[in-house]
């Protein structure tokens, strides 16, 4: 066995603005296929933490089960994770999340994980808003069981094995527009340019943030018929813009006819620039028009679909406390026998 | 940027940092991996074909590998790559059998080699296998030329010494010691089809005109002259308080002699500042941890004698100043002048070149300084029959740059003798083989070490410093060896490249520890180099620059600068883009065969 990572790195790595190289980012070496798309998003959510010098241990992974769900294994490695049971990660989720309002959660999880087992789950985090980035390594099978059809193969992809699959897929993008998603993007593990930006975006997103990334199981769904191949992706895949990430406090220098600016909650800033004709990530008929009208043209939309920078997260809504449970005192939590006398009075 | 050209040996063997910066092109890492697998003897002759000492260079090499290794610039030191020859000298078994045969019928001509250091001594070993007959002429009574008169015992035993040059001499070599050659006319009138000229720098420089320098004769001595005397035992002892002059390794060693010889109070004193000295930091570590100071910035002014005997020297102290263009002066510092007592001087401030016995009459000509002119390739001179090598033709250098130039010569030589051009050099041999074995299995051992550097343990000074012939280092035995062999990073098991399989999955990028590959679209050198996953910090290290990739037109680029050979690319690269192939680099010699021989 020769499969150890070096602990050299390059010398000149450079630092984020908290004092972080990359290495503080990465996780244990990858158990993963070689070349499986799922590294590659794991390496795309590494460099974005990087980049926007987020603490690793101010962001928690949590997952389902499937080769998606344990990539939280292979980065951030200095991060909280919970791996959880098969499509019940956003049940784990929303208590992290009720519990301590502060972290930046990543919630991790696959097609299968999440169009199948876990859709029961799927649509009430998004109804409820969870501040969370949801990224779904999509690869229209489940691999950790060896490639059967998942719920978001096309109809019509054929299998490694030469079966067609007979039924429509599932479409997350449509689905997350459709129950309320406030932040709704997809994007291909092969494309790091684009991704990178927009993982940064849902992190700044003050609500629940779907990315969908097509990322192509290199051992059961690369061969040829397949629509979640490399190859295929690359032939059918468009944007709905470039994407350019600029932090708070920079300006945008360049400015085109054809670009727009998105200004986040946060104050940072979405670039987007060669929009797609007829859309407006700030329009949600624009945004569901994009999607259906590329479904039928063949192509596979990509970028940012969808955006309402000011949102009301869950928290907002029920308007709980602002502090983490687990730094409230014990005046706070325990109140005394005058409160609990006030609070039963209420109640009569 | 054009795809790189890989089929250009060139290429690959300058990734090998260590091999590309040998002058003789050492596959060190070749050897290194032997030692590794305790195979001692064949790592001895991986060395011995590429630079004929092995057992003198694991000692005494200038190692210009070491400041080239890639280690050093990931790690704090590169790996020990000239100790770790001694490793495979120290432990190697009979190597009788694989020296080469000498043929039993000769080719017919004659070749006369003036000088026996390694320079000739290379050029011996490399045409006596093809036939040609040698003869060898020194004025010293054994072989083996500064090798032997100068470094000294403690730093290279003589038993080392004599064993590699009698490997050479014993190719049936005829040897002609104790012989001076007074006229190089009367050498070429003898008849040989080929003269090679390896003479040396013999001659030390003097401080003639330092006043003072007439009256305390005696117990002024030139550096080189001294040691030369000191080998060969004519002198046997040393005043108790020693001024040595000059800072580079004869300097050195002309201290470290001197404490073995009665020097008690031994001071080395150097104009320049201690950073600039010529000698090589590991030199001036031994000489100081052997009680020497070293002064510098001091500018000597006189000698001192009384009565006709000599009583040290004075100096005048200066500082170093330098001009926009970076040009050093030494200006005096105006503080009064300094006087160190001494017994003896020895004066070791540089080797020049002497060649009186060499008419100008002979078609070879000098320049203004004069040097004879020699082509830095062919080693030829303007005598076409004439070849020069080692530090007689450009100048002294060291033992490795002579190996390297004697096999150069000796190249030329046979081309010569075989009515070739000189300038049509043959093509290196090179090698190239897959190290796949399985998932996960390389056949070359691609962990990284995390080691650091392993030091050479010491003899004792007391032991040391009361016997000049007790070798100062022990060298590493074979646990030490094998693990300071681990470090090395086998850079000449190359990351080839092949466009056509790559799917631009990014596997290769997110995995590599060192950030070494970019996919990127395409642009100029410079352009691309603002561009790569981490900051290009060696515009001389290589970029490996793919054709177009089919599905985004973009290429892959790899700066070769800080890969550490470790192998996850090609790990995890589904399709084997990428694949670990061991590359080996034989520079061309006379013994593979120019021409005819092949
Ligand atoms: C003090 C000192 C220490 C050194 N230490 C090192 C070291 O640690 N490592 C290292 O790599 N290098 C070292 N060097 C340099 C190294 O010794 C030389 O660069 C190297 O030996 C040059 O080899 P060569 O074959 O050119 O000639 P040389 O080794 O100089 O041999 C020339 C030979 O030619 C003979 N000769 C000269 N003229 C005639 C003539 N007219 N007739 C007959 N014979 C003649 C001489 O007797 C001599 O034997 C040191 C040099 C000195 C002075
Ligand atoms: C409750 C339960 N049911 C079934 C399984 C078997 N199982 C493991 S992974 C998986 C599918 C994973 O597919 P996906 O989420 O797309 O992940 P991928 O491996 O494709 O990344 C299934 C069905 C399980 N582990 N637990
Ligand atoms: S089976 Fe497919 S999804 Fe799982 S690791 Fe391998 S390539 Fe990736
Ligand atoms: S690491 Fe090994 S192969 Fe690489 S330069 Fe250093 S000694 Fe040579
Ligand atoms: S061998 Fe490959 S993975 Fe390892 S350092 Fe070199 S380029 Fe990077
Ligand atoms: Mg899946």
């Amino acid at each position: 066995m020769t499969y150890v990572r070096p602990t050299f790195r390059h010398p000149d790595l450079p630092k984020n603005k908290i004092n972080f190289t990359k290495k503080d980012y990465e996780g244990a070496l990858s158990t993963l296929c070689a070349g499986c798309g799922h590294d590659s998003i794991s390496g795309a959510i590494a460099q974005a933490c990087f980049e926007l010098s987020v603490e690793p241990h101010r962001i928690a992974k949590l997952s389902g089960i499937g080769c998606s769900s344990k990539t939280p294994a292979y980065f951030l490695g200095n991060s909280h994770g919970f791996n959880s049971v098969h499509g019940r990660m956003p049940s784990v989720a929303t208590g992290a999340y009720l519990a301590n309002r502060d972290l930046v959660y990543f919630g991790v999880s696959g097609d299968g994980d999440s169009a199948s087992i876990g859709m029961g789950q799927f649509v009430h985090a998004i109804r409820r808003n969870l501040n969370m980035v949801y990224v779904v390594m999509n690869n229209g099978c489940y691999g950790l069981t060896k490639g059967q059809d998942s719920a978001t193969a096309d109809n019509g992809s054929k299998s490694k094995a030469g079966s067609t699959n007979l039924f429509n897929a599932i479409d997350l993008v449509g689905l997350g527009l459709e129950l309320g998603a406030t932040f709704v993007a997809r994007s291909f593990s092969g494309d790091k340019t684009q991704l990178i930006p927009l993982i940064k975006a849902a992190i700044s997103h003050p609500g629940f943030a779907l990315i969908d990334v097509i990322s192509p199981c290199v051992t059961f769904n690369n061969n040829v018929g397949s629509t979640k191949s490399y190859d295929y992706v690359r032939e059918h895949i468009e944007a709905t813009s470039t994407v350019d990430f600029v932090p708070v406090m920079e300006e945008i220098t360049a400015s085109y006819d054809d670009a727009k600016e998105v200004t986040l909650h946060d104050g940072s800033a979405l670039h987007l620039q060669k929009l797609h004709q007829g859309w407006n990530p700030e329009d949600k008929l624009s945004a569901m028009n994009a999607i259906q009208t590329s479904k039928e043209k063949g192509e596979i939309l990509t970028g940012l679909i969808y955006i309402e920078p000011n949102t009301n997260a869950l928290h907002d809504v029920l308007q709980t406390t602002k502090t983490p449970l687990n730094t409230l005192k014990e005046d706070l939590l325990c109140p005394g026998i005058d409160a609990l006398e006030a609070l039963n009075q209420s109640l009569r | 940027m054009e795809p790189t050209n890989v089929h250009d040996p060139e290429y690959y063997h300058k990734v090998v940092d260590c091999q590309y910066a040998c002058p003789a092109h050492t596959p060190v890492p070749e050897y290194i991996r032997l030692i590794a697998a305790e195979k001692y003897t064949e790592a001895y002759m991986v060395n011995w074909e590429s630079n004929v000492f092995p057992g003198v260079l694991g000692r005494t090499c200038d190692r210009p590998c070491e400041p080239a290794c890639r280690r050093g610039r990931v790690d704090e030191e590169p790996v020990a790559i000239c100790r770790l020859k001694r490793v495979a000298a120290d432990n190697k078994g009979d190597i009788t059998h694989l020296l080469p045969k000498i043929p039993t019928k000769g080719n017919g001509k004659r070749i006369a080699l003036i000088g026996a250091g390694p320079a000739s001594l290379t050029v011996a070993r490399d045409l006596a296998p093809l036939g040609y007959e040698i003869h060898v002429f020194d004025e010293q009574i054994k072989g083996g030329g500064m090798m032997r008169s100068q470094i000294p015992s403690f730093r290279l035993p003589e038993s080392v010494l004599d064993e590699e040059v009698n490997n050479i001499l014993n190719l049936g070599i005829h040897q002609h010691f104790k012989t001076y050659v007074s006229s190089l006319k009367s050498v070429i009138n003898d008849g040989y089809d080929a003269v090679f000229i390896g003479t040396g720098a013999p001659r030390g420089r003097d401080l003639t005109n330092l006043p003072g320098r007439a009256e305390g004769g005696a117990n002024i001595h030139v550096g080189i002259e001294w040691l030369a005397s000191v080998a060969f035992e004519h002198t046997k002892s040393i005043g108790k308080k020693v001024i040595v002059l000059g800072g580079g390794n004869t300097a050195m060693d002309c201290c470290r002699t001197s404490r073995r010889l009665g020097g008690e109070d031994v001071k080395v004193v150097v104009r320049s500042p201690y950073s600039e000295m010529k000698a090589s930091p590991w030199e001036k570590e031994d000489a100081q941890h052997e009680d020497i100071p070293i002064l510098d910035n001091h500018v000597p002014v006189s000698f001192v004698s009384e009565n006709g005997k000599l009583k040290g020297m004075t100096f005048e102290k200066v500082h170093a100043v330098y001009d926009e263009k970076g040009k050093r002066s030494l200006v005096p510092t105006g503080e009064p002048h300094v006087f160190i007592e001494a017994d003896d001087v020895l004066v070791a401030i540089g080797q020049e070149n002497y060649f009186p016995w060499i008419e100008r009459d002979l078609g070879i000509e000098f320049d203004k300084w004069d040097m004879p002119k020699v082509d830095s390739t062919t080693f030829q001179s303007t005598n076409p029959k004439v070849f020069f090598g080692g530090d007689a033709a450009l100048g002294p250098k060291n033992v490795i740059t002579a190996v390297a130039q004697g096999h150069s010569a000796a190249v030329s030589i046979d081309l010569y003798c075989q009515g070739k051009p000189l300038d049509v050099r043959p093509d290196p041999m090179t090698n190239l083989v897959s190290q796949k074995m399985g998932i996960h299995e390389w056949s070359y051992d691609s962990i990284v070490a995390n080691d650091d550097r392993y030091v050479v343990p010491q003899a004792e000074k007391k032991v040391t410093l009361i016997d000049r012939k007790k070798e100062v280092e022990l060298g590493f035995d074979k646990n030490v060896g094998f693990k300071e062999a681990q470090r090395c990073l086998n850079c000449d098991v190359q990351t080839v490249f092949t466009e056509n399989r790559c799917i631009e999955c990014d596997a290769c990028m997110d995995i590599c520890p060192t950030d070494c590959i970019t996919f990127t679209v395409n642009g100029t050198e410079e352009d691309l180099r603002t561009r790569l996953k981490a900051p290009s910090l060696h515009l001389d290290q290589s970029l490996l620059v793919s054709n177009t990739l089919a599905a985004t037109g973009r290429v892959m680029v790899k700066d070769e600068d800080v890969c550490l050979h470790c192998g996850l690319c090609a790990e995890r690269c589904p399709t084997s883009a990428w694949d670990m192939q061991k590359f080996f680099y034989n520079t061309t010699k006379a013994h593979h065969g120019c021409g005819s021989h092949a």
